[in-house]
Formats: structure tokens, sequence, C-alpha cells
């Protein structure tokens, strides 16, 4: 049961998180918003992701959140009613509002892409979507190279020290190390990258022909479902909206 | 001028996106860790979102590079589990689009620092306007016409200005020698 | 099988003064097994590209013709496979099955015919796993086999090879041999290898062909030092994370350490800690003789003034945009950096931009660079990685020079001619651990 969303296509789950997304956009109504978040948290455990997960790919978005309702609390618009006092301030419906949206698009995205692997994304959206090959296969290649590519930062980092140059306690010497070492990353990864066309063509990649796909990308009843699920929730949310006012 | 894209052309363009989406990791957190500098000043440092927009077509040359690198930017970025969900698709796209028609305005034959400005200038409008619509809405107007201001003149510098010059670097290191973009410079 | 034939062939890159090949002439006859030798730059990997059809036209400029069973290489693309060093940069997709299948996939092979060539392919290579591995657990030998595999999927009539194991250590080397030689019984190609241990690649052709000047067969006498000095450095109960090594050593001035073992046993690692560039995990320290500080607490000026590393890949270490200046960076006194160039030989180059220097060159750079520090002591990760016999000898005789003048050497390597060259102590790491944890991926 918990990996069962794991399993679904990567097409539906996009599209459901996309449908999902855009009927909280739709609104800034801390309720309906809040509402909208109470749900997507009542599915993570479909996803098979541990609490522990979660919390470290989802503290920045809960910071985010905090951050913007601080800021526009304390210097933003002074609109709408006022839902409640904090500290002194009066916190305004709209700004409740933003600073919860943010948390309400960011759950199903980060939760579908935890759940997605990026081969079967590729193959679902030529598949489905009608994405050319060439682009969808050719992402996915450049992909592969990317825990590659950390190493390699890590390394040119070191080279750096090595070479006599560090930071110390300056933020602009860290801002011009971390510039100089990203162009270094840059033109390694694009020789990289090279390379990998190189091999991509002689393996007959991109010759004309039209390509086909050794693995099957079903869309079946339960995919179906995980997208009808995302309408519906996403229409709910909007009959909420218009409920609520 | 040949539109269609060759193999390498697609891979570099992804290789660029894909380390981006990498830098981009750290920058959210930057952005994130910011909290002390309030909200709209913060947005000096946004132009570095904006950098596949334009970097990729100065590479590439050929139409939709700055759509595509910045969008795949996006697509991966999200993958590693950015913050904004979603909504960094969005962005994604319509900062790929103003990236673009910094290039498409003059009929993709001149990539020159003129381009690369206002491809950056217009990538920074674009992700300014969603960005006030989706998040902060609840802004002031002052608030808001500043962080539109910031948000273009950083995309300006960075993502045009500065694109510009990473390209002219990365061509006098050789490794763009497949690109009529690295073919500028003299014969080794 | 294909016929293959060179006519008075050359080709310039674009943007490049020189030519890569030129007056090129060969005939290789169908079913021949070729090992294609030569010096590096002689133009060896143009002239398979050549043949793999993948030197586009606008890439270059092309003189005569390179022919594939009588019609020009680009046309007969479909019949030929390459397979090239790098293991990372050829495989496309995260799991094995998937990877060979690409090939496959591209040709528009219909699926229900594509898993069992694949399943034949691995086979033909004796590759032990199944077809759902990560592609990014493998070793470089095992990658190797997997590139192999996925080129003789599509069951090509000339097969090519551009030093393939190159970038590998010893064992993995081995296993890519024995995986060709297993499937060139099987198979029925024309085959043309690459390759600079001439050696090793023997048993495999029947017929070698050398282009420019014939290299001497590397003759490795060793050169003993000076004997070994004050000491320089001691590590004292480093543990190698994830692999079960644990190191006690002492460096010495005049007396060159080489640490041996195969891929994955931590020798990168053992290189960054002694370097000052990544902090033991406890109880493990190293420490510097006078110092109250371990090296990686120390500022990077006096890091790079006392301990020089020389990375395994150069271009990590570049930082300005020529020779001349990555010498100057630090505020290195000019005289000293000139000498330094014509020492080196890198002279004509000071204006150059490094990433544009040649394999063997920008190595030279990077000892350059280490040295214009004046370090004591100079820790060396795979120096010899990739290099063809002429500037391996020059690299080793540097090497020996600089331990003679008293410096200290800490040697990582799998390259065991490198080893009985310099190796006055050796340090053997034997216990490979968990790739999936491991630091180093070389």
């Amino acid at each position: 049961m918990t990996a069962w969303l794991r399993r679904r296509d990567a097409t539906a789950k996009l599209l459901a998180a996309a449908l999902l997304t855009a009927a909280v956009l739709s609104t800034v109504d801390p309720f309906v918003t809040a509402v909208a978040i109470g749900v997507e948290l009542a599915l993570l455990p479909l996803t098979g992701l541990s609490a522990a997960q979660l919390w470290r790919r989802g503290w920045p978005l809960l910071l985010s959140a905090t951050v913007v309702l601080v800021f526009t609390v304390l210097l933003g618009a002074r609109t709408g009613p006022v839902v409640g006092t904090v500290a002194g301030f009066e916190v305004h419906e709209p700004a409740l509002g933003y600073a919860l949206r943010l948390i309400a698009i960011g759950l199903p995205g980060f939760v579908m892409f935890a759940t997605i692997d990026p081969t079967d994304l590729a193959d679902s959206l030529i598949a489905h979507v009608k994405v050319p090959p060439r682009f969808a296969i050719g992402a996915l290649a450049a992909f592969r190279l990317v825990p590659l590519l950390t190493d390699e930062y890590r390394l040119i980092r070191l080279a750096r020290r090595a070479r006599g140059i560090d930071a110390g306690w300056n933020p602009v010497a860290h801002l011009r190390l971390a510039a100089s070492a990203t162009f270094g990353l840059l033109v390694g990864a694009i020789r990289r990258g090279i390379r990998l066309a190189t091999a991509m063509e002689a393996r007959g990649f991109d010759r004309g022909q039209p390509r086909t796909s050794a693995r099957e990308t079903r869309f079946g009843w339960s995919d179906g479902s995980v997208v009808l699920a995302g309408a519906t929730l996403a229409a709910a949310l909007i009959l909420l909206k218009f409920v609520h006012t | 001028m040949e539109t269609r894209w060759r193999t390498v052309d697609i891979i570099v363009a992804s290789v660029i996106a894909v380390a981006f989406a990498a830098v981009f990791y750290a920058w959210n957190n930057l952005w994130n860790a910011m909290e002390s500098v309030a909200l709209p000043w913060r947005a000096f440092i946004y132009g570095v979102w904006l950098i596949p927009g334009v970097l990729g077509p100065l590479v590439i040359r050929k139409p939709g590079a700055g759509l595509y690198t910045e969008f795949v930017a996006a697509l991966v970025s999200a993958l590693f589990g950015s913050t904004w969900g979603l909504g960094v698709l969005l962005s994604g796209l319509v900062q790929g689009v103003g990236g673009e028609f910094g290039f498409a305005f003059t009929g993709y034959r001149s990539f020159k620092l003129g381009n690369a400005l206002v491809a950056g200038t217009l990538a920074g409008g674009g992700a300014a306007l969603l960005d006030l619509n989706i998040y902060y809405g609840a802004f002031s107007n002052t608030d808001k016409a500043l962080y539109a201001a910031i948000v273009m003149v950083s995309g300006a510098v960075i993502a045009g200005a500065g694109s510009w010059a990473l390209q002219h670097s990365l061509a006098t290191t050789g490794v763009l020698d497949r690109f009529p973009s690295g073919r500028e410079r003299a014969a080794v | 099988m294909s016929t293959v034939e060179f006519k008075g062939f050359g080709w310039r890159h674009a943007g490049r003064k020189a030519w890569a090949v030129r007056h090129f002439d060969l005939r290789i006859e169908h079913g021949e097994r070729v090992l294609l030798a030569g010096a590096s730059g002689a133009g060896k990997s143009t002239l398979l590209a050549a043949l793999a059809g993948l030197l586009a036209e606008d890439s270059g400029e092309q003189e005569g013709e390179v022919l594939v069973d009588g019609a020009p290489a680009r046309q007969r693309r479909a019949g030929t496979g390459i397979v090239f060093q790098d293991p990372q940069t050829q495989l496309v997709m995260s799991r094995c099955g998937d990877d060979v299948a690409f090939g496959l996939e591209n040709r528009g092979v219909a699926r229900d015919e594509i898993w069992p060539r694949v399943d034949a392919a691995l086979a033909a290579v004796g590759f032990p796993y199944d077809r759902d591995r990560d592609t990014a657990q493998l070793s470089g030998g095992e990658q190797q086999r997997l590139a192999i595999a996925g080129v003789l999927v599509s069951q090509p009539r000339l097969l090519l090879l551009d030093e393939p194991t190159a970038n590998l250590d010893p064992a993995g080397a081995q296993l890519v041999r024995a995986a060709l030689a297993k499937a060139l019984h099987e198979v029925d190609a024309t085959m043309i290898l690459v390759e600079h241990r001439l050696e090793d690649a023997l048993t495999l052709v029947d017929r070698v062909v050398t282009l420019g000047e014939e290299q001497e067969p590397l003759v490795v006498p060793h050169r003993p030092g000076p004997g070994a000095g004050p000491v320089l450095l001691t590590a004292e109960r480093l543990a190698l994370r994830h692999t079960g090594n644990v190191v006690d050593e002492v460096v010495r001035a005049g007396e060159a350490l080489v640490v041996e073992g195969p891929n994955g046993a931590g020798k990168s690692t053992l290189a960054l800690l002694l370097g000052g560039l990544t902090k033991p995990a406890k109880p493990g320290r190293v420490h510097a003789p006078g110092e109250r500080r371990p090296p990686h607490r120390w500022r990077a000026s006096k890091l790079a003034g006392r301990i020089g590393s020389v990375f395994q890949n150069p271009e990590h270490q570049f930082v300005t945009s020529t020779v001349r200046d990555e010498l100057l960076l630090g505020g290195r006194d000019p005289k000293v950096v000139d000498d330094l160039l014509s020492r080196l030989r890198l002279d004509r180059l000071a204006l150059a931009n490094p990433y544009t220097l040649s394999g063997g060159e920008q190595r030279r750079l990077s000892v350059a660079t280490a040295l214009a520090a004046a370090p004591d002591l100079l820790i060396l990760d795979e120096p010899t990685f990739g290099q063809d016999p002429r500037t391996w000898r020059e690299l080793v005789d540097l090497l020996a020079d600089l331990r003679d003048e008293g410096r200290g050497l800490v040697i990582v390597t799998h390259d065991r001619d490198l080893v009985r060259a310099l190796g006055d102590r050796r340090l053997r790491l034997d216990h490979v651990g968990d790739r999936r944890l491991r630091l180093d991926r070389a």
C-alpha cells in the first residue's frame, strides 16, 4: 500500500499535482488553503516516504512560508479582515493566505517528485504527452550525470584549497570561490556532455528514424484514478472557496 | 542558420540545465537563509535563477534554447525537492519565454551583449509578475514595484551580462568548439 | 564483417591550425583484428571517429577518403560500433538492461525482440548482474563491460575500441580484456583496437599498425632515492571510511611513498587526508612535526606552501585563464615562475588557456602549480593516468628529480610500472569497501 503511489504512471501523478496546484492558486482564502494542506498531509502515507525524509526535504518550505508570513505581517498591505494577532501585530487574512499557499503548492510538488523515477517520467512523457523523444531522453541522460557533477564540485572546491585559496569569513570571497568553482564545474560538465552526445550518436540516437521503447508504459485504471482524485480534490477546493466567501 | 538541434545541442543544453539545477539547490538555501534581509531587497540575488534561460541561447544559438534550458533546470530542481514545488515549473516556463524573447526579437541572428541584457531583463520581468501574483500578492504596492524593479535589474546584470561573460569565458577554454559560439575565438 | 580503407585521409578539426591526421593510407580486410598503436596526439582517436562516421561535415575539414565496405564511413554508421575510454560518459540509462537496450531502441527494433538480444549481449561479455542493477553502482571495469554489451547488441560488422582500458585499474582492465576475448569468439566482426599498453592487447589481435614513430616498450628501472630525510608528516590510525583499511604511516623527505591498491580501497581518500583537505575520523590524526594544529586546520595559503596536492584530474585545479597566471597565483615570485615554466617545458604555452592544453601538458601544469608554492611534500593522485609511454617517462623522471632534490613524495596509484620505478616504500591498501558508500569513483 505504501508504495502504491510510486508505481503509478508519472504523467498521471504530475497531472494530479498540477490540478491541485492550480486549484490552490485560484484562492487566497486561508481556510481553503489550510484544508488543502490538510488533504495533502493526509495523502503522505501513500508515498512511502518516511517522516525523516519528509522533514529533510520539507523544512525549507516551512521556513519560506514563515518568512513570507512574518514579512507580510510586518510590512505588507493592511487590507483584508484581521484573522488574529501575533506578538502585537495584526495578521491580515491575505498575509496568512499567501503564507499557507506556499506550503499548499510546495507539498504536492515535492511529494510527487519524490515518488517519480526519472526514467519512468521520460518514458511516460514520450508515450502519453508526445514529448519529442530526443529531448526527453537527452535530458534524462544528462540527469544521470548529476551525482558525478556533485562529486566533481566537491573535488574542485578541495583543489582550490590545495592551491592556497580559501574564503575564511569573508562572504564576498565565498561567493567568488563558489563562482570560480562553478565555472570549473561547467567546463567539466560540458566536456562530459559532448562525450556523452558522441557516444549516444554512435549508438544510433537521433538518426532520424522512429524510436521504439524497450519499456512498457501503461496507463491503466489505477493511473486514471490518480488523475481523477486530483481533479476531484481540485474541484472540491474551488467549491469550498465559493462556499466559504 | 540551421534550426534543427543536433544531439550535442540537446545534451549540452541539458547538462547546463542540470548543472544549474544543482546550483539552484544551494541558491535556494541561500535565499531562505537570508531571512535577516527584508524581502524585496533579497531579490538582488534573483538573477542566478534566470541564467539558464540566457546562457542556453548564447551557447546553443538555436530557437527554443532559452525556454528548454530554463524549463529543464526548473524541472530538475523540482526533482531535487525544491521548496516551491510545482510552482517552479511555471516559473521556469515564464522565465524561459522571457529569455527566449531576448533573442527572438532579432530573429535569432544576433547573440550579443544587448540581446543578453534584454533576455535577462524580460526573464526577470516575467518572473516578478508571476511571483507577485502567486506568492507576494499581499505586499504593499510600493513593495511590489520595488520587487519587480530589483528582479529585473538582477536579471539584466546577473543573468544578462553575467551569462554573456560566462559564455565568453567558456569559449576561451575551448570547450565550446563544437558550437558556433565557440568558433569565434582564434584558431589554436 | 567489414573491410576498412583509408585513402590519403586527413582531418583538421574546426578551430585548429594543425591537422590531426594527414595522408593516411591503410587497408583492413574482413574479419581482421587490428591493434592501432602510436604516440598520443598521433591521431588514432580521430581515425576511429572517422570510421564510426562521427566526424560531422561541419566540424572540420577532410582530405581523402575513409571507406567502410566501399562506401564513405558516414553512410555505414549503422553497421559500426565504437567503445570509448570513459565508462561514465558512455552509459545513458540508470538501469543496466535499459542501457544495453538503448542502441536497439534507437534503431527502431520491436520491443519483443529487444530483451532477448539484450540478454544475449550481456551473456556474450559475461556480465554477472541482472538487468535492473543500477549502472552507477558498477565499477569502472564493469561499466566498460556493459558498454561493450551495449555496442555488441546491435550486431556491428565493424567494432572499434578507443583505449577501452585507459581509465581503469588493472583489475578492471583485465575484466574488459576477458570480456572482449569472450565476445570475439562469438562475434563476426572486423575489430580495430587502440591501446597504449601493447603487451596486454596483443593476445586480442592478429596485426599491429603503428602511427608515427615506433614507441620503444617501456623499460622500467627502479631509480633509488638519496635515502630518507627528516619526517614531514605522520598519519596515525587513519580509518579510511567504508573500507576497513586503517593507516599508520610516516612520510619523510627525499623518499617516495607509493600507495597502491585496487579502486575502492580508499587511496584517493588517503591522499585527501594527508593533503590536509579532509578531516580524519576520530581517533585518527595527521600531524606535521613542529605544528600544533593538524593540516586540515591550516589556512589554505599555509597548506599550499607546506603540502602540495596534485589531483587526478588536472582541470579541477585550474583557476585562472593563462598558464603563467596559474603559476603566479598566490603571489609567487615571477622569476621562480619563469624557471618552472622552462623546466617543465611549458614556456611556449605561457599565454595559453589551461583548458586548451593536451593531457600531458595539463598534467605538467598541475605539478608546476603545486611546485610554485615550494612545498616540502607533494601528494599526487594517479599522476600517470591516461599517459602514453613518452609522457609517462617524462613525468617519472620529473618526479624522481623532485625526490632527489629532497622533497617528500606520496604517490597514490594503481600503475604497477610507476610503483616499480619510484617506490622507495610501499603502502598497500587491500580491502575494497561497499561501492555505494565510497568516495572515489575512478
